[in-house]
């Protein structure tokens, strides 16, 4: 792994943290009335999408899932367009017409936000054919939900994968619950990683709750891809701290087995990392803190503040 | 600056909600994530969470305090100890009301509760004791889908039945929509009555081949040898906000389909009639539920009642114009009725389909013969919906009758969009419907 220079493990520290204080804005606002519909939360599972995020190239495509406003602003996309999605607001991401589980940014590489449970992956595997196929020597990565791991298209889309030699990199977030559902409940042999095997696509199993084990496999798995020998998959063990959505109360779970997770909180972790290692101090940290609230809090002051779409923007759109 | 916290919305229906507990007092500093306070719902008990630092400075509510309305503030927090309450921060807190729609929807039920006398239960109860019963009757009957045991249903509609059927016949799947339904499918085939629960009919695409090119033609494949007596259930069209994926109407798809039956409840009391006869149907049937319906109270009744598919109900009778509805536009025909009564003098006779395949040509037709006019109303989109098939009915069994053209009410020719004002210019309104109405009566 390369060795992390002191903006590093500060741009570690401050994308977690910022969507940490970004869900638990979109939270509030929820609770409000501003933002409607189902919002799933990424509280817990920072680590994920930031490790990734380290070993990202410009040119490279993402594809995730409805639970994707972590996945934006670690693709550095602006928290205050975000919540003007979530909001329904014409600044937002998708000018308010796809809410918070449909976003993309086409300028981003950023091919959404997908409702539908399994979709994104045969949809992500296209968008790496389509990297062959022009032969630039970009990947697609792939996110993946625990639950979705039992659906049919994503085995169809690695069997295309694996025959067709795509560079995709499938990430599964394995949360430990698709909505209620413990992952031992829903998939016969769990081991997640390994169900690429059948089709001769390598896999791993990563600590998704400390941000240095997940950059580290990205890495390594990145350049596989990348360097033309197919697709990989990384089973990232992670955890949600909230419900599925908002009205989960989450009865399916202990309150141990969270408090577990919690007390090995990857934001904490990160901040150890930082302290121990004196790469900023405890006040440098804790003014970045206040800053990040601060931006947060005038995304969202943005976002209210921003239009709702006009009348005629229900007809548009619908065909180039 | 103080800030106040707002009595949380913790889910699309929920109006109001009660305070089971305080983790905090007055005078203690939060930081953003600490739990403040426990609040139960319609459907669940949540935490909730401070956003903001600061100090607590006043709760307006103690533990046990019931129907907190939604925004009401519960606490105010300060970011400096003592400081005396001046102004609210502008820009964050509850300025927004909750959203029109939804509030549309609560009015909708809210006439309708108080129509009705005390026996009342909710849409969501109605098919849980329905399909309870049947279960009860004929060991045959299991139901499957995503949630529907142990978590007791995503919206709810299956709750109990594991404690009572145990999970051999309520059973949880995996997302695997195409796998489940076929497999059902199977077991239909093999004999059983499976219940496919879909939790919502947006996930049936995933799944639309078994359904229509198994389940639907097997019987006329098999030359009459193989039936396949099962039920596609779960909440079609839109509920609130859900957005583009989560909001189809699929009533004109099924019903486009020779060996599938087709139904839509509108109440409490015809969603039991109709799943009675969808489980005893030898059929595949499609049962399509709506979630914002699933709160609804209407009339109850413990009879083991049937409703025959191919039988409409006139919801109101009338004899101005006729306005052909069903599932949730039931109601908001009924709305629009009204309003053309007071204020346009206009008798609307309201037909609800209850059943789209078979169609109750009948009813719609006499209704026409005395009415002389028609508007259809769906959440569907326009082009070739179940609309379209009563236009195409109208036009040949009662085109003589017809003293102005027949308009079609529907959503918008478009996806759905994301936010609540475009939301409700997609969908059918009560003032659409007056206009139809007025239109065909040249007004
Ligand atoms: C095909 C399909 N079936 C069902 C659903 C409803 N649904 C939405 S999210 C979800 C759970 C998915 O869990 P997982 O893949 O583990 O992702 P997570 O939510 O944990 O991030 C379900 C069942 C859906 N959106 N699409
Ligand atoms: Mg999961």
């Amino acid at each position: 792994m390369k060795k992390l220079t002191k903006s590093d493990h500060l741009k570690i520290y401050s994308y977690m943290l910022k969507i940490r204080r970004f869900e638990e804005r979109s939270s509030q606002l929820y609770g409000m009335g501003h933002i409607g519909g189902f919002c799933h939360l990424y509280i817990g599972q920072e680590a994920v999408v930031v490790g990734v995020l380290m070993t990202i190239k410009k040119n490279d495509s993402v594809v995730t899932t409805y639970r994707d406003h972590g996945h934006m602003i670690a693709r550095g996309l602006e928290p205050k367009k975000i919540m003007s999605e979530l909001t329904g607001r014409v600044d937002g991401y998708s000018s308010g017409k796809g809410g918070s589980m449909h976003m993309f940014s086409k300028k981003n590489n950023f091919y959404g936000g997908h409702g539908i449970v399994g979709a994104q992956v045969p949809i992500g595997t296209g968008i790496a054919f389509t990297h062959k196929y022009n032969g630039d020597k970009n990947i697609c990565r792939t996110y993946i939900g625990d639950g979705a791991m039992n659906n049919g298209q994503v085995f169809e889309a690695f069997n295309l994968a694996a025959l067709w030699n795509l560079p995709v990199l499938y990430i599964i977030e394995n949360n430990k619950y698709g909505m209620g559902t413990a992952v031992d409940r829903a998939a016969a042999g769990s081991d997640l990683y390994k169900r690429g095997e059948a089709f001769g696509i390598k896999g791993e199993i990563v600590n998704g709750m400390n941000v240095y084990s997940v950059i580290k496999a990205a890495e390594k798995a990145g350049e596989y891809v990348r360097s033309g020998k197919g697709p990989y998959i990384l089973e990232v063990q992670t955890y949600r701290y909230r419900g599925h959505s908002m009205s989960d109360p989450a009865k399916y779970r202990t309150k141990t087995e969270l408090e577990q997770y919690k007390s090995s909180d990857p934001i904490a972790i990160v901040k150890e990392e930082i302290i121990k290692k004196k790469v900023a101090s405890k006040n440098e940290l804790e003014k970045l803190d206040k800053e990040i609230i601060e931006e947060i809090k005038s995304a969202a002051n943005f976002a209210l503040e921003s239009q709702f779409p006009n009348k005629e923007e229900l007809y548009t759109d619908v065909y180039l | 600056m103080n800030i106040e916290i707002l009595m949380p919305a913790l889910s699309p229906t929920m109006t109001e909600g009660n305070l089971t507990k305080w983790f905090v007092s007055e005078g203690q500093k939060v930081k953003p994530g600490d739990v403040i306070a426990e609040i139960e719902t319609d459907k669940a008990t949540m935490e909730v969470e401070a956003v903001d630092e600061g100090f607590i400075k006043k709760l307006f509510y103690k533990e046990g305090d019931n129907n907190i309305p939604v925004n009401k503030p519960i606490a105010l927090i300060s970011d400096q100890i003592g400081e005396k309450i001046k102004e609210k921060n502008k820009t964050i807190i509850g300025t927004k009301s909750k959203d029109k729609k939804e509030l549309e929807q609560t009015e909708v039920s809210e006439k309708e509760n108080s129509k009705l006398g005390q026996d009342q239960i909710t849409m969501r109860q109605a098919i849980r004791d329905t399909i309870a019963e049947e279960m009860r009757k004929d060991r045959k009957v299991f139901i499957l889908g995503e949630e529907v045991a142990e978590y007791q249903g995503a919206y709810k509609v299956t709750q109990g039945l594991l404690e009572e059927f145990g999970e051999k016949r309520v059973i949880d799947t995996p997302i695997s929509e195409q796998g489940f339904t076929g497999l059902a499918v199977g077991a239909a085939f093999k004999g059983l009555i499976p219940i496919v629960e879909f939790m919502t009919f947006n996930f049936s695409m995933q799944a639309i081949d078994q359904i229509i090119n198994s389940a639907a033609k097997t019987l006329y494949m098999s030359g009459g040898q193989i039936n396949c007596p099962i039920v596609f259930r779960g909440p079609n069209g839109a509920a609130a906000q859900v957005a583009a994926q989560h909001s189809q109407d699929f009533s004109s798809w099924y019903s486009h389909v020779p060996g599938l039956k087709v139904v839509a409840p509108s109440t409490s009391l015809n969603a039991k009639g109709l799943l009675r006869s969808a489980i005893r149907d030898p059929n595949p049937v499609i049962f399509l539920e709506n979630e914002i319906l699933y709160g609804l109270k209407g009339e109850n009744s413990s009879e083991d009642f049937t409703i025959p598919f191919g039988k409409a109900n006139i919801a109101k009778e009338g004899s101005d114009t006729t306005i052909v509805t069903y599932s949730i536009m039931l109601h908001k025909s009924l709305q629009a009725a009204e309003i053309l009564k007071n204020e346009y003098n206009l008798n609307v006779e309201v037909i609800d389909l209850q059943s789209l395949r078979p169609l109750d040509s009948e009813t719609i037709v006499n209704s026409v013969k005395k009415t002389n006019r028609i508007v259809t109303v769906e959440e569907s989109w326009p082009f070739a919906s179940v609309g379209s098939e009563v236009v195409n009915i109208v036009q040949k069994e009662a085109f003589d009758y017809l003293d102005a053209p027949i308009i079609k009410v529907n959503s918008a020719d478009v996806p759905m969009p994301y936010s609540s004002e475009l939301e409700k210019l997609y969908l059918p309104q009560i003032d659409d419907i007056v206009n139809a109405v007025k239109e065909v009566n040249y007004i």
